[in-house]
């Protein structure tokens, strides 16, 4: 339960965040995901990383479904070399996931240490 | 351990913060393009988007409205002539901002703060041409008239508006994989935009070739290779025109034949960026009496390179002053291409030679003093800081003359000794007011006002076609063009002497025209504007054949249409090869050829002489025609590291035709005598090689060989902007001159009937982002030859379906 609510948290922080604040605002997220939610470091990982993974994911396919791909056609091709716009998505889903996750370990590691502390 | 494990974190978790945030490591910061909101997604436009909006703006003097159509045209409706231009600039922003500040970043030399060291060498050539000493001198004389002062600055402010409001996840998508972010405008964009417009019309030279030609050749054969008038010329001003005499013709210096004429040296320059001489275009003009509504029609395409974002963007204007309509350049007010309730005009570009070299002796590599008239003479220098992404400024003097910058010097061109430096001396620098003649022309009600309007206009040199609602046609060939005496400026001058700078300018009322001619049309196609009978030595780069067709079919038109028109500027036929080919074909030994020769030739005998994108022959006879001209050629004109150029195609065709022992056709590297036979069997022998690679490739129909492009302005480093493989026809000297990048930017049809009847098409569209549907739905219509109607909006209008939105602007 813990797991799911921490990810549904992570999401809605992420999103708040970004608003105001630059991308690394899903860093930050992360880090404070992995500092208030109590649960071993690897749960601490995937819900920060499927929590912003899913964020960015489901984002961009909203956004690149309602642009008929038109952007994401032309960009795949310009960075990835290959024309996908689903792998485009994939790849932003897969930067915004470890970005968080990584962000959270930190921040879970952080909270050991001063708690033993 | 925990303490091991933490540090681990975080140092892996600052190694992906920096690796995702800078291009120290990947070429693109990806977490933060990737981002879904600041990244690129934020550029992905919903395929509904919805443009409504009510802005209060503060700048605005009165209320405003812009309607955009399902083309996303713009059609501003101002209370203030100033709002317009203010709403004209916002406009452009919205749409078109990372292009307008790239092209006036290059047209001051400043590509290398966005791309790096690879841009230094172009951005020093713009200096030193005085791109930015000219923009200042013309910006000096439009902010002393107010009339164009108060609509530059309306224009700016309306930029600078839009570009206040933007934030990071709003840039276009250029900023965001380029890692920079949009400046200011300011009047003096504005006016660095039209010097490089200036730049790439009227900036084409060949001196130093023709230097070294010169000096290699000897002047009589010089004269045959290079000769401007040809005997097929229909020139834009028709044969038979009565000229009036000069005043008093000019005559060489005294000193000419050995300073300027047998000059002891060849100048070894590798010159770079010129500017492409296709750029051109068509214009043409019915009388009512040749049109079947009895009103002109008015045409016109220029060809320009083709680019994404558009060079052109489309809009009306409507104040209660006047109501335009046509395409704008985003970067300076106005409507530019276009007509309005009374008018319709357009433009062709003159070609004529406006720009020379004189060659500057400094008394050292100061190049503080240079030897004129006898005496040292002090230059002015302009110390050009040209910043570099990433590294340190770079710093280049370049020193001004009596005749304008030194562009060449041994401080930019290492090949260069120490006497060898070159001022240019170009009507670019002087200082003029052209915008004032768009302001002008957008208000014009009849044939006084266009001429009003056209004095203000003083380079690039243009053919400005005019027609009017009440009848009249008219053309004049407009712009200041020096004053020459015969052969002045087709080599480098000495800068020595004063008795070589211009004299001046030809007096604009002798400048070639026409108004309202018996023949009832008028036409341009960058041809030379006068036969041989005109008094004043006009050099310049002129184009020979699609004069021809378009004279051709404007002759015999009665009736005309706007079908006809557009029939005829999407016409594919080759004048060229309809003179060429009876001579090569007569001239080539079938017997000499196998199989596969034959079976080519065939396929140039049978052929209907169409530039058709799904035709072999195109490929085949401009194979032909080019190995030909290499084997000609080779001999007398291969000077190894020399610069020299090729001379236009009409002369050896026309030399050809008048006698088949032409004295370049015979190799001088081999014992024998060449005939034409042998040169044209050979060079057809050449061709089919390369024709049979090209058959393999799949690259033998002219469309697949031409290969269409439209790239983006950041050309093969962002193919995934551009659109490629259109199969389109054309060519050079042929009136669809659509070449592999470079052609019609714009059709236009105009028939000044009550409503205006006017199409237009341009291979883009109005949005400058990629990630717009509107970025380039305009393609498949252009390459299909087919047109959009072109809807003037009245005030009755506001409710009509095909309004799509509607920007309201206010002041609060």
């Amino acid at each position: 339960m813990k797991f799911f609510v921490s990810i549904i948290v992570t999401a809605i922080l992420a999103f708040s965040m970004g608003y105001v604040l630059p991308w690394w605002s899903i860093a930050v997220t992360g880090f404070i995901s992995g500092v208030f939610f109590i649960q071993s470091k690897l749960l601490s990982f995937l819900s920060a990383f499927i929590a912003v993974a899913l964020f960015w994911g489901i984002m961009a396919l909203y956004i690149s479904n309602a642009n008929n791909h038109i952007l994401a056609h032309r960009i795949s091709l310009l960075i990835i070399k290959k024309d996908n716009p689903y792998l485009l998505i994939l790849l932003t889903s897969l930067i915004g996931g470890l970005t968080t996750g990584v962000s959270a370990l930190t921040g879970r590691s952080l909270v050991l240490i001063i708690k033993k502390v | 351990m925990k303490y091991l494990l933490f540090i681990l974190f975080l140092l892996l978790n600052t190694t992906i913060l920096f690796v995702l945030g800078s291009r120290t490591v990947l070429p693109l910061p990806l977490g933060k393009f990737l981002s879904v909101q600041e990244g690129v997604w934020q550029n992905a436009e919903p395929a509904n988007i919805d443009f409504n909006a009510n802005l209060k703006l503060e700048g605005i003097q009165g209320n405003a409205d812009v309607y955009f159509d399902e083309r996303l045209v713009p059609h501003i409706f101002a209370e203030q002539e100033n709002d317009a231009y203010f709403i004209q600039g916002f406009i452009h922003a919205k749409f078109r901002l990372w292009q307008m500040e790239f092209q006036t970043h290059a047209a001051a030399g400043r590509i290398s703060e966005i791309v790096g060291d690879k841009a230094i060498n172009f951005d020093k050539t713009q200096r030193r041409i005085g791109m930015v000493f000219a923009a200042e001198n013309a910006l000096a004389e439009m902010e002393k008239d107010p009339v164009s002062k108060s609509a530059i600055d309306a224009y700016t402010a309306g930029i600078n508006s839009y570009i206040d409001r933007l934030n990071s996840s709003q840039l276009p998508i250029e900023y965001k994989l380029l890692g920079y972010e949009p400046e200011h405008w300011t009047n003096l964009k504005t006016a660095l935009f039209t010097k490089q417009m200036t730049n790439n019309l009227a900036g084409y030279d060949r001196d130093f070739e023709f230097t070294n030609a010169l000096k290699v050749l000897g002047e009589e054969n010089f004269k045959i290779l290079y000769s401007d008038l040809p005997d097929s010329l229909y020139p834009v001003i028709p044969k038979g025109t009565v000229y009036a005499a000069q005043n008093e013709p000019l005559t060489p210096p005294a000193t000419a034949d050995s300073l300027y004429y047998n000059r002891k040296d060849t100048i070894h320059l590798a010159e770079e960026f010129k500017p492409n001489p296709s750029n051109g275009s068509n214009n043409w003009v019915l009388a009512g009496s040749k049109t079947k509504s009895g009103k002109p029609i008015l045409c016109n395409d220029p060809h320009l390179g083709l680019t994404l974002p558009s060079i052109w963007f489309e809009m009306q204007i409507h104040t209660p002053e006047y109501n335009s309509y046509g395409v704008s350049f985003p970067g300076i007010p106005g409507v530019v291409i276009g007509f309005n309730d009374s008018v319709a005009f357009g433009f062709t570009n003159a070609g004529r030679d406006v720009k020379d070299y004189y060659q500057i002796q400094f008394k050292d590599d100061s190049k503080k003093e240079y030897w004129f008239s006898n005496q040292w003479k002090k230059s002015n220098q302009r110390i050009e800081l040209i910043k570099v992404k990433n590294q340190t400024t770079v710093q280049d003097t370049v020193a001004y003359t009596i005749f304008g910058p030194v562009l060449y010097d041994k401080s930019f061109k290492t090949e260069l000794t120490k006497d060898q430096a070159y001022a240019l001396r170009w009507v670019a620098h002087d200082s003029s007011n052209i915008l004032k003649m768009w302001l002008l022309l957008n208000r014009a009600k009849n044939y006084n006002d266009y001429l009003e309007a056209i004095g203000y206009f003083n380079v690039p040199g243009q053919n400005m076609i005019f027609a009017s609602k009440s009848g009249d046609i008219a053309l004049w060939q407009q712009a200041n063009f020096p004053l020459r005496w015969k052969d002045q400026g087709l080599f480098v001058m000495p800068g020595t002497d004063s008795s070589y700078m211009w004299k001046g300018y030809i007096p604009q009322d002798q400048n070639p025209h026409s108004v309202n001619p018996a023949e009832g049309y008028l036409s341009s196609a960058n041809q030379r504007p006068t036969d041989s009978t005109y008094p004043y030595f006009i050099p310049g780069s002129y184009e020979v054949y699609r004069a021809i067709t378009i004279n051709r079919k404007l002759q015999g038109m009665f009736n005309a249409t706007v079908e006809d028109m557009m029939s005829l500027q999407n016409n594919n036929y080759n004048v060229f090869a309809e003179e060429a080919r009876p001579i090569l074909l007569q001239y080539i030994d079938r017997t000499q050829l196998t199989a596969k020769e034959l079976d080519y030739l065939n396929s140039v005998a049978s052929w209907n002489l169409s530039n058709d994108a799904l035709e072999k022959a195109p490929v085949c006879f401009n194979a032909w025609w080019d190995s030909l001209e290499v084997n000609v050629y080779h001999d007398e004109l291969n000077m190894g590291s020399i610069p020299v150029i090729k001379p236009e195609r009409f002369i050896l065709l026309e030399a050809i035709e008048k006698d088949t022992s032409f004295k370049f056709i015979d190799d001088i590297n081999t014992p024998e005598l060449e005939s034409l036979s042998m040169q044209v069997t050979s060079a057809w022998k050449k061709a089919s090689t390369h024709l049979k690679t090209l058959e393999q490739d799949d690259k033998i129909t002219w469309g697949k060989y031409k290969n269409t492009t439209v790239y983006h302005l950041l050309k093969t480093n962002a193919m995934a902007f551009a659109r490629t493989g259109l199969m389109n026809g054309g060519g050079v000297g042929i009136v669809n001159a659509t070449q592999h990048d470079h052609g019609p930017s714009w059709r236009m049809i105009v028939e000044l009937t009550t409503p205006t009847h006017a199409f237009g098409v341009y291979p883009g569209g109005q949005s400058g982002n990629p990630g717009s549907f509107y970025y380039d739905n305009f393609i498949d219509t252009w390459t299909a030859g087919k047109y959009y109607p072109l809807w003037v909006m009245n005030v009755n209008d506001f409710s009509d379906k095909r309004v799509k939105w509607k920007i309201h602007f206010s002041n609060n």
